[in-house]
Order: C-alpha cells, then sequence, then structure tokens
C-alpha cells in the first residue's frame, strides 16, 4: 500500500484545518454592508485573476458535483443554472463530512469538479487536503471576506446562524447566552447534537474566543447541566416542538423548514437568536472548485451562480438561509445578518477541530 | 447417519473448489487491507495511543453488552418458534412460518425510528436491545426453520417412545440436533449488532459506530475510526471462533428419506402459549413499524409521484438482485469446501468471509472508495464496485446458507456416488447442487434483500444519479421530511418482504 503515502497524510493533516476558514465568521454589525475587499486575501498573482471576467464565458459540457447539500433543497437550483448556461449537472447527494472523506481518500482520482458543502468545516477539510483550486476573484468578491476562504478557494453561498431552539409553553423567558445554560434550573433540559458538525464548530468558536481553558471550564459545567444528545439538529427541534426538552442548541432554519413542512400551526418552537453572544456565531455553506477537474470553466460557472443574485434569492426563498451577498434581503421572520452581532473571529485565528473533539471527548460529550 | 470417516475424508477437494474459494476469502477482506494501512500509518505508538484509552475500552464493553444481550433475546425468541412453526401442529404455521421471517424487511433506523417517534422515553440501551432484537432475530430464526425442516423426525419419535416427548424435551432436544444453525445465526446477529449504526444513533445508545460514524463524519479523522474499527474486526475474530466452538463436530442428522413429510407433534393446550407468543413478536418486530410508516403515509401524503418511487424501487432490485446473485456464486466454493471437505483450512477461509461484516458500513464504504480509486478505477463509482462492495459485505449470508444446507446432505451420499465412479466435481454438480437448491434460492433471497436495506455503502458508492429506495429513504429522513420518507419506507417494506417470504416460505 505504498501508494497510500500520498493520501494519507493529507488526510490526516486535516484534523488540522476544519474550522478554520468560515466556519465561525465574524459579522460585526457594520460588516455586512462593508464591500469585499479583494486587498484582504493573499495575492495570488495569477494572470486569470485581472478583471471581472464572466466565469461561465466558454462553459460548457457537464461536471459532476459532490453535493453535500440535499437534493430536496438544491436539485432545482442544479436545473435552473443547467437552463441558464446549458453546463449539465451530475449530482452525487451526501452527508457534506462523508463526500470530504470521499474526496480526501480519492484524492486526484476524484471524479467531482465541484464540492458543495453544508458545512464550512468540510470545505476546510478539502483545502487543507490541497485538492481545492484558486476562485477568480469576479466570484470571491461578491461574498465579504469573512464568508469565504483565507486561501481563495472555496466561497460561502449561504449564512447559517445558532440559535437556541425554545419551546415557549416550558420556557416563557429563554436565556440569551449560553452561559445562562449552565445554570441548575436547566439540568437535564438542553437538547444537542453532540457529533453535528455545527455544534462542533460552536465549540471550536468557543476554545478561539474565551481560550482553552475557559473553554474547558464551560465544557465541563454544560456536561455536569445532563444536556440531552441527539443524532442531529433536526432531533433537537422535533424533541423541543413535542415538549420532550424545553430548549436546544441548533441552527436557525430548523424551525423555518418545519413551518413550511408542516405549517405555522405544527410548531410551537421559537427561535432565541443570541447577539453578541459567542453561542451565536455564523457558519456557511459553499462550494470550490477541485484541482482535478477537467471542466474547470463549467465548474466555476456553478460557482459563480451560487453567488450570483438569482442563486442567493433561491436559498432565501428554499432554505431559509441567510444571503451572503450584499442587497438581497433575508428570508420573513429573520432578524437582519447585520443585527446578530456574531462573535469577532479572526477565521485564521481558528485552529482545529481535531483539538474541539479531543476536548470534547475529554469532558465526555462527543458522544453520550 | 454420518459417513465412513475412513473413506472419504482423505480425498483431496478439487482445485475448482478451492481457487475460487480462496480468490473469493481474499475479496472479501480487501477491506481491511485500508483500515490497517490508515491505522499503522502513523505508527505504533499513535496507534496505541488512540487504542489505549478508557474511552475505549467503555465501548467495547457496551456494544459487547448490546451484541451479547440482542443475540441470547434472538435465540430464545427463536428456537421454540422456529420449533412450532417447523415441528408442530400449530395453526396457521405454514403462515407464522412466512411472518415470523418479514421482520427482516425492516430496516433498523427506520424500527427505531418508528419506536422513539412514539414513545421518546425507549431512548437508550433498552430501545437499541428493543429494536436490534426485532429486526435480526430472523438470521437465528431462519436457519433454524430450515435445518429443523430436515431433521430426521424418527428422534421425536425415539423421544417420545422412550418417554421424553415434554414439549420443553423435545424444543430443546431438536434445537441441539440444529446447534449449527443456532451458532451460525447468532454470529449473524452479533455481528449486525456490531456493526450496526441506524438504531444504536436513533436510540442514543454510545456504541462503537457510532463513534467511528462521528471520526468520519464530523471529525475528518480516518485514524481513530480505523483503529476502533480494527478493535470490531478483532471482537469479531473472537466471536467467528466462539461460534466454531459452539457448533461442535457437526453431525448430519438429516434423513435421507426427504420426501417424506414430518408428522408434526401436537401441541394440545400449549397451543394457545404458541399463538400468543408468535403473536406478541411479530406485532413487536412487524406490526408496529409498519403501522407507524402507515400513519406516516396517510397523515401527510407526499409530493413523489409513483414514478419516483417506481425508479428507486428499479434500482434497488437492480443492484440487489444482481448483487445476491453474484455472491451466491462467489459463496458456493467456500460453503461447498467447508461443508463437504472439512479441514482447517477450509474452515479459516468460512470464517475469513465473516470478519468484513462486523465492519460499519461506513469502514466498507471508504475502504471500497480507496480501492476503487486506485486498482478499479475503470469501474469507480460503477455498477461493478458496488456490486464488489455488496459481496464482501454480504459474502457470509450467502455461505452460511450454502454451507448449512451442504451440511446436512449426508456426506455418505459423495462416497456412494464417488463409488460409482464419479469425479468429485461431478458430484458437487450433479449430487450437491442439486440437493441444496433451496439453500441457493434462500441464500439468494437473504443477500438481495440486505443489499436493499443497505445505506452507507449504495450512497458512497453508487452510479452518481442513480437512486435507490434506500438513498431517497435517507434524502427525506436527513430533511426530517417523514411526509416525504413515507412511500419509501414502505416500498422498503413491502418489496424487501417479498424475498423474505421467497427465503422461508418454499419449504
Amino acid at each position: 500500500m505504498r501508494y497510500s503515502h500520498r493520501i494519507i497524510p493529507r488526510v490526516v493533516a486535516l484534523a488540522g484545518v476544519l474550522a478554520t476558514a468560515g466556519t465561525l465568521v465574524a459579522c460585526s454589525s457594520d460588516s455586512a454592508s462593508d464591500q469585499p475587499d479583494s486587498s484582504t486575501r493573499p495575492d495570488t498573482g495569477q494572470p486569470d485573476d485581472t478583471g471581472p471576467a464572466d466565469p461561465c464565458d466558454g462553459a460548457t459540457g457537464s461536471i459532476t458535483v459532490y453535493s453535500g447539500r440535499s437534493e430536496k433543497l438544491v436539485a432545482d437550483l442544479y436545473t435552473r443554472f443547467t437552463a441558464e448556461t446549458g453546463v449539465a449537472v451530475e449530482a452525487r447527494y451526501g452527508d457534506s463530512g462523508e463526500l470530504a472523506g470521499q474526496i480526501l481518500t480519492e484524492g486526484s482520482a476524484t471524479p467531482a469538479d465541484v464540492f458543495f458543502s453544508q458545512d464550512a468545516g468540510a470545505l476546510g477539510a478539502v483545502s487543507l487536503g490541497g485538492l481545492f483550486a484558486t476562485l477568480p476573484d469576479s466570484i470571491l468578491d461578491r461574498v465579504s471576506p469573512e464568508f469565504r476562504s483565507a486561501d481563495a478557494d472555496w466561497v460561502g453561498a449561504s449564512g447559517r446562524v445558532r440559535v437556541i431552539v425554545y419551546n415557549p409553553e416550558l420556557v416563557p423567558s429563554p436565556p440569551s447566552s449560553i452561559d445562562e445554560l449552565l445554570e441548575p434550573s436547566w439540568k437535564g433540559r438542553i437538547g444537542f447534537a453532540p457529533t453535528n458538525a455545527s455544534w462542533q464548530s460552536f465549540v471550536t468558536a468557543l476554545r478561539v474566543t474565551r481560550g482553552e481553558d475557559a473553554a474547558r471550564d464551560w465544557l465541563e459545567a454544560f456536561a455536569a447541566n445532563d444536556p440531552v444528545p441527539y443524532e442531529k439538529n433536526a432531533a433537537v427541534r422535533d424533541a423541543v416542538n413535542a415538549g420532550e426538552v424545553p430548549l436546544g442548541l441548533v441552527n436557525h432554519y430548523y424551525l423555518f423548514e418545519k413551518i413550511a413542512a408542516e405549517g405555522a400551526d405544527a410548531v410551537v418552537a421559537v427561535n432565541q437568536y443570541l447577539p453578541g453572544d459567542v453561542g451565536g456565531l455564523v457558519n456557511v455553506a459553499g462550494a470550490g472548485v477541485l484541482t482535478d477537474s477537467d471542466n474547470a470553466e463549467a465548474a466555476s460557472c456553478l460557482v459563480s451562480y451560487l453567488v450570483s443574485d438569482d442563486g442567493q434569492e433561491y436559498f432565501v426563498d428554499t432554505t431559509f438561509e441567510y444571503p451572503l451577498v450584499a442587497g438581497i434581503a433575508q428570508a420573513e421572520g429573520q432578524p437582519a445578518l447585520a443585527d446578530l452581532d456574531p462573535p469577532a473571529i479572526d477565521l485564521a485565528d481558528l485552529s482545529s477541530i481535531a483539538e474541539t473533539q479531543e476536548l470534547l471527548a475529554d469532558v465526555g460529550l462527543l458522544t453520550l | 447417519m454420518g459417513s465412513n470417516p475412513g473413506f472419504d475424508r482423505r480425498v483431496a477437494p478439487p482445485a475448482a473448489l478451492v481457487v475460487p474459494a480462496v480468490l473469493a476469502a481474499l475479496a472479501s477482506l480487501a477491506p481491511l487491507a485500508y483500515l490497517v494501512d490508515i491505522a499503522f500509518d502513523r505508527g505504533m505508538p499513535e496507534l496505541w495511543d488512540e487504542l489505549w484509552q478508557e474511552r475505549t475500552f467503555r465501548l467495547v464493553v457496551r456494544s459487547g453488552l448490546l451484541a451479547a444481550s440482542v443475540t441470547l433475546a434472538s435465540v430464545v425468541v427463536s428456537v421454540p418458534l422456529a420449533w412450532a412453526v417447523m415441528r408442530s401442529d400449530l395453526r396457521g404455521r405454514r403462515i407464522w412460518r412466512i411472518v415470523l421471517a418479514l421482520p427482516l424487511a425492516i430496516p433498523s433506523y427506520l424500527a427505531a425510528f418508528a419506536w422513539i417517534s412514539w414513545a421518546p422515553s425507549l431512548a437508550g440501551f433498552w430501545g437499541a436491545f428493543l429494536v436490534l432484537t426485532a429486526v435480526s432475530y430472523p438470521y437465528v430464526y431462519l436457519p433454524l426453520t430450515a435445518a429443523f425442516g430436515r431433521l430426521d423426525q424418527s428422534l421425536d419419535e425415539i423421544a417420545t417412545i422412550h418417554g421424553k416427548g415434554s414439549m420443553t424435551r423435545l424444543v430443546v432436544l431438536a434445537a441441539r440436533q440444529c446447534r449449527g444453525a443456532v451458532a451460525g445465526g447468532s454470529l449473524l446477529v452479533a455481528l449486525y449488532v456490531l456493526s450496526d449504526f441506524g438504531a444504536v444513533a436513533t436510540m442514543r445508545y454510545d456504541a462503537f459506530t457510532w463513534v467511528i460514524y462521528g471520526a468520519y463524519r464530523a471529525g475528518f479523522n480516518p485514524t481513530r475510526a480505523a483503529v476502533l474499527a480494527l478493535v470490531l474486526v478483532l471482537i469479531a475474530l473472537g466471536l467467528v471462533v466462539a461460534e466454531a466452538i459452539a457448533r461442535g463436530r457437526t453431525v448430519s442428522t438429516v434423513t435421507t428419506r426427504a420426501v417424506e413429510t414430518p408428522r408434526p407433534i401436537r401441541l394440545r393446550n400449549r397451543s394457545l402459549w404458541f399463538q400468543s407468543a408468535a403473536l406478541s413478536v411479530s406485532m413487536i418486530s412487524l406490526g408496529f413499524p409498519v403501522w407507524r410508516i402507515l400513519v406516516w403515509v396517510d397523515t401527510f401524503g407526499s409530493e413523489d409521484g409513483l414514478g419516483d418511487v417506481a425508479s428507486a424501487l428499479w434500482g434497488s432490485v437492480r443492484y440487489s438482485l444482481i448483487a445476491a446473485i453474484l455472491t451466491v456464486l462467489v459463496a458456493l466454493p467456500i460453503g461447498l469446501l467447508v461443508a463437504r471437505y472439512p479441514s482447517r483450512t477450509s474452515l479459516l477461509l468460512d470464517r475469513a468471509t465473516y470478519v468484513t461484516h462486523a465492519l460499519p458500513g461506513i469502514v466498507v464504504a471508504i475502504s471500497m472508495v480507496f480501492i476503487g480509486v486506485r486498482v478499479l478505477r475503470p469501474v469507480y463509482l460503477e455498477a461493478p464496485l458496488l456490486m464488489l462492495a455488496y459481496v464482501a459485505l454480504f459474502l457470509p449470508l450467502a455461505v452460511g446458507g450454502v454451507r448449512a444446507s451442504a451440511e446436512q446432505i449426508p456426506i455418505a451420499l459423495d462416497d456412494v456416488a464417488r463409488s460409482l465412479g464419479k469425479g468429485p466435481m461431478a458430484v458437487v454438480r450433479r449430487v450437491d447442487l442439486p440437493l441444496i437448491a433451496p439453500g441457493i434460492a434462500a441464500s439468494t433471497a437473504l443477500v438481495t434483500l440486505a443489499a436493499m436495506k443497505e445505506l452507507p455503502v449504495t450512497m458512497l458508492l453508487r452510479p452518481t444519479g442513480t437512486e435507490t429506495l434506500a438513498t431517497r429513504l435517507w434524502t427525506y429522513t436527513t430533511v426530517s421530511d417523514y411526509a416525504g420518507a413515507g412511500p419509501y419506507a414502505l416500498a422498503i417494506v413491502v418489496f424487501v418482504a417479498i424475498p423474505t417470504a421467497i427465503a422461508t416460505g418454499r419449504r
């Protein structure tokens, strides 16, 4: 298995990155209105970076997309893209983490042209594995710097905000910060998804903003409060809505999904946003073009479509996530991204998810 | 009974069996190559570090406890029921025979969700125990019905004549005659429990597979996943050895008067007991989840038309049928070899096929990605690689079936055929294969239904753009759209029930 030694270190090295770029995003109240500044990115010095050439010029043929975003959410988007550009999309749907693992295991032999991930951690993993190509400025500049890779090799397409989802019948006045969750009155009453990537990204943010010791203290106190583990966020939300647990830590759009699926009458749960709190960080879903794509033009064209006005509006209407391009309004019933005041984290300061997982395992929270 | 040891045991197995058997066993171990490579990549100290943790030990205990109790419960449920439907005059036994096997059609993740969405307090050990027993006891029940069906009834008569005819004694006596089937089935149940993700995740029971999935999905930590998977392999090896010991020296007690219909033992006043046992078991394991699925379908309706369901069904049926036929073909040489030419080597080949079966689906899937892009690039993400993965994953199901039915044919039959001047392969072709045809059919059905339910390997290896019932179901349940999932769940259960009924019915 000598051939493996080229790829394995890459895979292993990922442990270093995960949350790195864009998982946690500083989005101070004025940043959303900032015009993206390309000077904050490293100068790649590539000639094709000059000028706002349309990435879709000359895009033809077909591309394979490894889609960590589910078919139900994005199949229509791919159809629209094909109708508009003539580029055919072959989508492989799956779990973002599993697909990242698949790409990293495939290495340069990957059949994927684009990886569209549900979370920034998986994008960071592929980026660290050296399998993403640099994107043109015309794509990167659509999105403010907090929402894209510092290495200019992937771009955020939609924003996902951490919230406390609560059942107002059981919780008349919900906590406004994660620290209130440590009070004894919440013992055994908090739902969370320990293996969920968004939860783990939040823990990484906690480590970065407060330091290792303070993060460990918080997690130990949290663990001592007997939080109830669920397999995934949707299960947490359903448990909260059903009154099985009074509140849970999830992403903001799960509530809107349920309302869309079952009608507002079926949903009693409410989102508590956490402005100014590390618990209210903004993660992104996003995409990058694989280095070994055999149709890089068409691949870039798809990524540019994700951050086009049409693409952004699609996410607002379909997934209830936040648009990341200035001038596109968020879905009804959601506070403005600018008002959310998430933790000011420099993405480059985010260390590896491996350390997060080790910490979680140490305090007994990785699984329960 | 038995054969003349002085005559047949020294006959060397034909190369036409040995060569394909060795190749098949090696192919089924292919995923191990990847695991070993990844686990040792960072060197022994790292591996040891990853392994030697209190957490790892705790996981061994928790997974082991679950596997042991589910296996035990499966035997306790299966022995009396299989006996009643095969050897007694239980009313409606022909229907029961099939109904009791049908829970095999319920994927563990579906059963678990049906229960926990109805009774959230089931979460934890007991929920996982309930669901896993309900969906996996047929792995003991099925081979046992096959074995009971071919058991020489003169044993019953002798026992009755000698005044040992109490019901319990008859059941125990029969089960002891068929300990090979019990042991083989138990092994499958234990391996199933060790490798299951759906039930333990939904029931939130902290077991090996959950951590392994976590390491891949959220942690991108293939080393830890590989190390833990290797621990599972070691546990599987231990189970395989334990099974060989429990199985003992299989003695062929099957009548050669194959056409004779056994005279059923009269249950008399015990009939009610057996009826209620059969009813409760099928209500818990089959009736309840089916009822829940019907509620989802009925309450919510679905956006997907019949066309979507039909095309997913076509994907499932096509892949799983081809996979089943291939798997049985690959299993035949091993099954025949170990049954007809028992030796340490043939036994080793047989056992080797079980190892991959203990690995969680995600591990086999990633291993096949690794092997696919390097060694089998032309068929990567094409149907042949998916078929190969299914074969590696489900080989023991088929080997077990072939072996069990081949072992029931007295070796003396082969001896007679050989004494009439037939070569060893001619004996296999003309004598053994026709006699094990029902076993072959049952094995094909068993692999078909296992492949139809399978998710992780199908997700990662299916040809791009192809959908199966299981992948469709996944699509909807990940966005917790149970309305959308309903029709696919129903289709899986209904269409997996067909091969299950075939595997059970024709006896």
